[in-house]
């Protein structure tokens, strides 16, 4: 009897631990769920005289993956990007972060191409405005311009069939 | 090493020496070198000021005015950039909330998410001085008081009187 009071809370100290040791501290909870994607207006990266807007894909579900040439994890995530393109189950458009033209270019001449197109954001600017704190980073965005998920980290084959596809395909509906 | 290590004592003192004469040359200021980063100080204080209230997203032990991490500098622009624009402290941390959440502010704001938080350590402290207070009660009541028999008090009063009177003194 005299033991149950420390064990007990023993016992709440070790849940409390294992929830929070066991938790990314890097994940930061969006704060943009549900709320309209910020609006921008970004050169294209192989046409910079094509100046493309979220509104250009109203009508579609479409995903927006932050990447750069610089950005090692992004090189990690790129295959698994083409293969979600060859797919074809959702549209991926990039947003090449805090680069240089010729290098994005380069890595996407070296690995393939998995975007629809690219919109460069060399500046940082944009990142700024969807509260992005490092690439690669995913958001997933609904036909009214609606953010509805994002995966603050590569995306894997987990994620996308228990959490994207599901979205995307009741999205879709 | 040691050589390495004098010479460059060497070349440091003729660089302090050089600086000295320049500094002494008509017109020229040692304190024109350290500029501020932009050109309005005033501003820069607001900016290092406001900063130093935010974290930086990369380190995130670091304010956002400690940080040297590249996403670090864009914000503190983006905060410069507003408050150029005449934006008050207010609507700025209004801006990076509501993008990167109530996480980006370095002081924690009291709200329920953070009761546990802010009030957690003072209602343990309560916890602890209603445990301690029923322990002292408790002990207490065990305590009996035994009055001494004639015979103890005839031992202690020879024991006391066995004592040296340097030591009672």
């Amino acid at each position: 009897m005299k033991y149950v009071i420390p064990l007990a809370l023993f016992v709440v100290l070790v849940v409390f631990l294992a929830i929070g040791l066991g938790r990314d501290p890097h994940v930061v909870p969006s704060a943009l769920i549900d709320k309209p994607a910020p609006d921008f207006a970004l050169p294209e990266l192989r046409d910079p005289t094509k100046i493309v807007s979220p509104k250009d894909m109203r009508g579609k579900v479409w995903l927006l993956n932050v990447w750069g040439s610089w950005c090692v994890a992004c090189r990690e995530e790129h295959p698994f990007l083409i293969e979600i393109a060859r797919s074809g189950a959702v549209p991926i458009y990039g947003l090449s972060w805090k680069d240089k033209r010729e290098d994005a270019l380069a890595v996407l001449g070296e690995l393939g191409d998995p975007y629809v197109l690219n919109l460069s954001d060399f500046d940082g600017r944009v990142a700024i405005d969807y509260g992005i704190t490092g690439a690669p980073e995913t958001y997933l965005i609904d036909k009214n311009g609606v953010i509805r998920y994002k995966e603050p980290g590569q995306l894997t084959p987990e994620i996308m069939k228990d959490k994207i596809l599901p979205l995307v395909a009741e999205l879709n509906r | 090493m040691f050589c390495d290590h004098h010479t460059n004592i060497l070349k440091t003192k003729r660089f302090f020496l050089s600086l000295v004469l320049l500094a002494s040359l008509p017109g020229f200021s040692l304190a024109k070198e350290a500029a501020p980063a932009s050109a309005d100080p005033v501003l820069e204080e607001r900016v290092m000021k406001l900063s130093k209230e935010l974290r930086c997203l990369v380190c995130q032990n670091e304010t956002l005015a400690d940080s040297r991490a590249d996403l670090a500098e864009d914000l503190r622009n983006q905060i410069r950039e507003q408050m150029k624009a005449g934006k008050s402290d207010k609507e700025i941390i209004a801006y990076l909330t509501a993008r990167y959440g109530k996480f980006i502010l370095y002081n924690p704001p009291i709200d329920p998410t953070t009761y546990l938080l802010w009030f957690g350590p003072f209602v343990l402290l309560l916890g602890g001085l209603v445990v301690l207070f029923r322990y002292v009660k408790q002990r207490r009541e065990l305590i009996v008081e035994q009055p001494l028999s004639a015979d103890d008090r005839l031992r202690a009063e020879a024991l006391l009187k066995t004592v040296p009177d340097k030591e009672t003194a």
